[in-house]
């Protein structure tokens, strides 16, 4: 008997977060999906034709329908699902939510900025990652509070994925520390239970993997530019 | 119904997303213009994070990002609804959105910088129109919203009436009208809607405001 076509499947690639993002959302919902991975140097044409304008992952295919954008699979998912909501229902504080999952968008490119580069280039790319981290540390995480979504994390935790693993690992292989445990406390206390949650820890790239992509993709990119 | 204050700037196409917003579902605000030379305590107040502009004031808290306040502005007043119902579409608009969010910039960037930075600019800005053209906008449709205006169309705002003003100013080509037919239907159906005319600013206003920026920047590159 043919198996069902699976009627959720994620296009994603190991070393992205965004992928995670997706990732983590949908096993918290516990929604069942196929995941493909996806051979960045040699796109699949079904990549290519559920993100013709990006050509990026992650993708989300529900009944044949593409999704892109992490921030948009993530809010299709909490509207399709709604059970174990992933955002507050308060218009305002969803609105607080967004905020800061669209900084988090927007700012997390610093970090993966940090391996691409070298030089004044990463200077101030660690320069954009501290002011990133101070701006979370002094308004966007509140003093008792486990999480950014309370005493369970909501899409906003997802959001910071990068910040929450991708950071220490290019800290660690670029040689830098900018994420300071004396200067950062609430946030480092919000990676330890970010880390501690089941989800998260079981479905996270691992740490020497990772570096040996880094540095594979480092040596490229700054060949590339000395040509 | 709670008061409502919008902290903006008048030459920003992301404060003329929230005053589109506010004026197609009616909603009375109070407006505040914001000196961008010398922010308010209160801007400093409401946006910590970035102290930008537009900032939405309802009832006494800020919602900032001009993508959250249009959200936030749906969800409170539902009437007109500014996004699609379905799940699906409404994820392919918000797409779109954030898109628009993030390839605006370059239009912004045109007129600050010159020389062979501003090639590289318009030729990204380029590349976006291109995009819209072929993935963004359907043959037939009006507007990205259907027959109606929607939260896309207004998202695009910069490229309807923004695009325009800054190639005069710095001379620059990046839209043609007979390379994106869709494009320039949709900005002159757009710039048609009543609420729309009402909120974009004043053409020769903007092009006195750009002209004066583009010569100070070259002034200040050939000091």
């Amino acid at each position: 008997m043919a198996e069902a076509e699976a009627v959720v499947k994620l296009l994603g690639a190991w070393l992205s977060p965004y992928c995670y993002r997706v990732i983590w959302a949908l096993k918290l919902k516990a929604i069942p999906y196929e995941y493909i991975e996806e051979d960045l140097s040699a796109k699949s044409p079904l990549l290519l034709q559920s993100n013709p304008v990006h050509k990026k992952v992650p993708v989300l295919i529900h009944d044949g329908k593409p999704i892109s954008e992490s921030t948009v699979i993530l809010r299709y998912i909490e509207e399709i699902w709604p059970h174990n909501p992933s955002l507050p229902t308060d218009p305002y504080d969803k609105a607080v939510a967004l905020f800061w999952i669209k900084f988090a968008d927007d700012k997390s490119p610093s970090i993966s900025k940090l391996y691409r580069s070298d030089g004044e280039e990463q200077q101030q790319a660690a320069k954009e990652c501290s002011e990133m981290l101070e701006a979370m540390e002094e308004q966007g995480l509140i003093e008792g509070k486990k999480f950014f979504g309370g005493d369970e994390i909501n899409m906003v935790d997802i959001a910071f994925c990068s910040v929450a693993h991708w950071l220490g690992v290019i800290e660690e292989f670029a040689g830098l520390k900018i994420l300071e445990p004396h200067r950062f406390p609430k946030l480092s206390s919000w990676i330890q239970n970010f880390k501690s949650v089941p989800v998260i820890k079981e479905n996270l790239p691992h740490r020497d993997k990772m570096i040996a992509l880094l540095k594979r993709r480092r040596e490229v990119l700054l060949a590339s530019k000395s040509n | 119904m709670a008061a409502v204050k919008l902290l903006g700037a008048w030459v920003s196409p992301y404060n003329c997303r929230v005053i589109c917003a506010l004026k197609l579902k009616g909603i009375a605000y109070e407006y505040m213009e914001e000196d961008l030379l010398n922010k308010s305590p209160l801007l400093l107040q409401y946006n910590p994070v970035h102290k930008k502009i537009p900032v939405l004031v309802h009832g006494g808290r800020s919602i900032c990002e001009s993508a959250v306040i249009l959200r936030y502005i749906d969800e409170t007043w539902p009437e007109n609804p500014l996004l699609p119902a379905d799940p699906y579409e409404r994820a392919v608009a918000l797409f779109w959105i954030k898109f628009a969010d993030d390839t605006t910039f370059p239009i912004a960037m045109m007129y600050l910088i010159t020389g062979e930075e501003q090639k590289k600019a318009a030729k990204e800005c380029s590349e976006m129109l291109e995009t819209i053209e072929e993935h963004g906008l359907v043959e037939g449709k009006k507007f990205f919203g259907g027959d109606e205006i929607n939260m896309v169309d207004i998202a695009f705002c910069s490229v309807a009436h923004w695009l325009g003003v800054i190639e005069e100013v710095t001379g620059l080509k990046a839209f043609e009208p007979h390379k994106f037919p869709k494009l320039n239907s949709w900005i002159l159906n757009f710039k048609s809607v009543p609420v729309i005319k009402e909120s974009l600013p004043d053409i020769e206003t903007m092009l006195a405001f750009f002209k004066g920026r583009r010569e100070m920047v070259l002034a200040s590159k050939s000091s």
